[in-house]
């Protein structure tokens, strides 16, 4: 190990470790606050709360995006809600329950003390939300409603229709644009980071390229703050937006800043199946259609009649069957996992025979279908939209798809990365779901992050550097940096190959969710270990950029991420295979038991792998965080 | 099936463009109609010719990046639907499909299908927030709002700004973008401190870019949110009041 890994989390009661950190932080004087440039990368929820939080303090704050407005961002698509330990229904909530809840649904391998302080913060981020505008769902009395969530007992998920994400992002959107109308952040649209620059090992800027002109261009700053979402789309078909990668993180990654544990990718269960090749994402339906709908297949194998054709005798309602418990409610890495058992079998249905049924008639004929159609009706809307199939006269056909990853930039407790000066927010951070996280959860942690972390604590950072001038973008730094990316761009320009980057893509997309997807074994692995460089090193050669680097060039733009997607795939088996025990999102054929649920090794595993970049094409270095459990003591989930 | 797409092709904002045919085969019932645009871009990257540039970005109607005229419509033909939801189910083997940028005067032509909307962003700067910096909120459920309240407000701020009721629009007017901002906030007991200048501020900017609105009522239907044009009717009242409002609070300031 070459790496410290000091997370420098507080020790003590973990009631009082924030409160007490926050004290001990240093601050800056609020003349001074204006000698300090901050550069935010992404303006999703993460990016647009911090920028616009640092703003306000003070700080001289850039933002970029590469969307052509900040409103765009991806956290714009979460439909579910956002929890908040605020204890609004009297039914035992908490912020220690909240907490609770998070350590064991992220099956112990998160940080204590990360988490405590999201549960926390949870209660501040509702009152800063409603504050702005947010118009959240609401009681006849006026008063905030809220509904339950998978992973909890208790009903803590604040909400705005199915268009949660929509509407907190709008909120943080709306102050980031207050403050740019006030002058104190400049906002860069349609720029895209292309690489960190460090100097003497401190991060001091950044170099983008602007999606318009084709400029490349360097911006120094004394803090760079990446908030630029997670990787899923390494599986090319997932629910992210088509625009989502992980070339920020991954250019940082590549400058110095450790990545963890990239194996723990999490898979929704119920999402509209893949209609054809040519699919190019995946729309997730809402988790709470479990609730109602009774998941089903064909007892017999290729079976090709239509659902109404087969008798109830021959139909297999296999979570049902299997955990009389909790049935359709099992967890969502459950769910998935079942899910594909039994489509790999060959009982899947539809043409393509990759999905199953998720059957509403039980429901209709118990409630009557206005009540269904009240609960559901434009989640059945949307499905009817995108199959042309009407979900009240047959079964839906879901299938799981990837959605979220818990891995990225390892971050301490002040969510600095490895690389002083250099911060990860949000999803591209890896810090407080462990190996899964649970609904509602992703809104909480980015806005968390940028309301009410990173302002305190890159405050503390920018302290100590008083007196001390940004890195003119002239140093050579800077030029080098701007140099490659000009070397890189012309690479990409003139292969001289035959085909087009989404082929290579797709295909890399195969390959991930075959070997590192819902279920990996070590052969598995193993072959996409030798399969993804093999492929990588056919689309380096073959892919064909038409047009020119000046001016919009989409390709251009999708062929870096997607070479950045490759090296990314690796050490995700790679981290998946070292990992010789089953957690959360990460299932090891070779270790689940008897009755096939995942097995831990808390004896072996109980820690954050931190993997350290050791050049082009030498594998990156495994370095351990431990993890330790005060609070939540290891158990095994079980939902029999 | 088989679509002859009539596509608008410029290679820059001070480019000239024109349609060019082309022919898409093998396609089917559910796919999306950008997924056309997909196949057709990776045929066109292995003929040697540039693909066609067109914004898209989460594909399930929220985010607002996608937007094309569909046959001189804004989103297409189907009512209530973004263009990444349309699916090839809604034309008929063989049509012939005509697509354009979403046009008006403010939403300079970039390249091929993609328009600059920073006019949108500029109206949002002008006033379209609640200030309420971080940290100095008070607890959420102290003000009560009223259920219907809080809905009308939901339904308003439902907008994903794309920009479909300008483009549809024969003045080209921003009407109906900047009254369901304006209604989501104007709406809320938070927004009150700010309505009068937010309204004002607000109108005017939107006046900078865009024509006026004539109440053709286009924008609605073309409105992947189904936003109501009674916002508009709404905006309309608060800016005849702003005008005297304002400048009463001038006059206090004054005094």
């Amino acid at each position: 190990m070459t790496l410290t890994l000091n997370s420098g989390a507080p020790t003590g009661d973990i009631k009082d470790r924030w409160d007490n950190h926050k004290f001990d932080m240093k601050l800056v004087n609020p003349n001074n606050k204006r000698k300090f440039e901050v550069l935010v990368i992404g303006s999703g929820l993460a990016g647009a709360s911090a920028a616009a939080s640092l703003a306000q303090l003070g700080y001289k704050v850039k933002c970029f995006t590469f969307h052509d407005s900040p409103r765009r961002a991806h956290s714009i698509a979460a439909q579910g809600g956002i929890n908040g330990a605020k204890n609004y229904k009297n039914d035992g909530d908490s912020v220690h329950r909240l907490f609770y809840d998070t350590v064991k649904g992220g099956d112990f391998r998160s940080r204590e003390s990360n988490v405590y302080r999201l549960a926390q913060a949870s209660v501040n981020i509702i009152d800063q939300c409603v504050a702005q505008g947010v118009p959240f769902a609401r009681e006849y009395g006026g008063l905030l409603d809220n509904r339950s969530f998978g992973g909890a007992q208790v009903s803590r998920t604040f909400y705005a229709r199915g268009q949660t994400g929509q509407q907190l992002l709008i909120g943080a959107y709306h102050a980031l644009m207050e403050q740019v109308a006030k002058g104190t952040v400049d906002l860069h649209t349609k720029t895209e980071l292309l690489d960190v620059v460090t100097k003497d090992g401190v991060a001091c800027g950044i170099v983008t390229r602007d999606l318009t002109t084709g400029q490349v261009r360097s911006w120094s700053g004394h803090a760079v703050l990446l908030c630029t979402g997670g990787y899923s789309n390494a599986f090319y078909l997932s629910t992210n937006a088509m625009n989502c990668n992980v070339t920020a993180a991954w250019r940082a990654h590549r400058k110095g800043a450790a990545f963890s544990n990239p194996c723990y990718t999490q898979i929704h269960p119920t999402c509209i199946p893949a209609s054809d090749e040519f699919q190019s994402k995946l729309t997730l339906m809402s988790e709470s259609l479990r609730n109602d709908g009774r998941i089903w297949v064909p007892k017999g194998f290729d079976d090709a009649r239509g659902a109404g054709q087969i008798p109830e005798g021959e139909r297999d309602y296999f979570l049902e069957r299997k955990y009389p418990a909790f049935g359709n409610l099992v967890p969502r890495d459950v769910a998935s996992r079942n899910a594909k058992t039994v489509v790999d079998e060959g009982r899947g249905v539809g043409e393509l025979k990759n999905g199953v049924f998720l059957d509403f008639s039980d429901a209709i004929s118990r409630l009557g279908a206005p009540v269904v159609k009240e609960r559901y009706g434009n989640l059945f809307d949307m499905y009817e939209r995108i199959t042309g199939e009407s979900p009240y006269e047959m079964p839906m056909r879901i299938y799981p798809a990837t959605h979220y990853t818990m891995g990225g930039l390892w971050v301490d407790y002040n969510l600095m990365t490895t690389i002083p000066g250099l911060y990860a927010l949000g999803e591209a951070n890896f810090s407080d779901h462990g190996a899964n996280r649970l609904g509602a959860s992703a809104l909480m942690q980015g806005l968390a992050d940028g309301y009410f972390v990173a302002p305190y604590t890159v405050g503390d950072y920018l302290s100590k550097l008083l007196g001390q001038p940004s890195v003119p973008v002239t140093d050579p730094v800077f030029t080098q940096a701007e140099a490659a990316i000009n070397d890189d761009v012309k690479m990409w320009m003139n292969t001289g190959g035959t085909k087009g980057v989404d082929y290579y893509h797709r295909e890399l997309g195969k390959i991930v969710w075959d070997r590192i997807g819902m279920a990996r074994d070590k052969n598995g692995l193993e072959k996409a270990l030798s399969e993804i460089p093999t492929l990588r090193e056919e689309f380096r050669k073959n892919v064909r950029v038409l047009g020119t680097p000046e001016g919009i060039n989409q390709s251009l733009e999708k062929v870096m991420r997607v070479d950045d997607f490759f090296e990314l795939a690796e050490l995700m088996a790679r981290d998946a295979l070292h990992r010789e025990e089953s957690c959360g999102g990460h299932f090891r054929v070779e270790h689940q038991d008897e009755e096939g649920e995942a097995q831990r090794d808390d004896e072996n595993f109980s820690y954050v792998a931190a993997w350290e970049w050791k050049g082009a094409g030498a594998p990156q270095e495994l370095n351990k965080e431990p993890l330790e459990f005060e609070y939540v003591h290891p158990a095994k989930r079980s939902y029999k | 099936m088989r679509v002859t797409l009539k596509i608008w092709r410029q290679d820059g904002p001070s480019a000239n463009g024109g349609f060019h045919t082309y022919a898409v085969e093998d396609l089917k019932d559910e796919m999306s109609f950008l997924e056309v645009l997909d196949v057709l871009n990776e045929r066109l990257t292995e003929e040697g010719e540039e693909p066609v540039a067109f914004d898209s970005d989460c594909r399930e109607g929220i985010c607002g990046t996608c937007g094309l005229m569909i046959n001189g419509q804004a989103h297409g033909p189907q009512k209530g639907t973004a263009t990444c939801q349309l699916h090839m189910r809604t034309f008929t083997d063989g049509a012939e499909i005509t697509v354009e940028p979403f046009r008006n005067a403010s939403f300079p032509i970039m390249k091929d299908l993609i328009v600059n909307r920073a006019p949108l962003d500029a109206i949002v700067q002008a006033g379209g927030f609640i200030s309420a910096d971080t940290g100095g909120a008070i607890d959420a459920n102290i003000i009560p709002i009223p259920k219907p309240v809080a809905d009308a407000a939901m339904d308003a701020a439902a907008c994903i700004g794309c920009g479909a009721c300008v483009a549809a629009c024969p003045n080209g007017a921003g009407q109906l973008f900047t009254s369901a901002k304006l209604a989501h906030l104007n709406l809320l007991p938070q927004g009150q401190a700010q309505r009068w200048q937010r309204t004002e501020q607000m109108v005017e900017t939107m006046e900078m870019f865009f024509g006026s609105c004539t109440n053709h009522g286009e924008c609605q239907e073309a409105c992947p949110k189904e936003i109501s044009v009674d916002f508009i009717a709404l905006m309309n009242r608060d800016f005849i009041k702003s005008k005297v409002k304002n400048r009463k609070l001038l006059g206090q300031t004054l005094s």
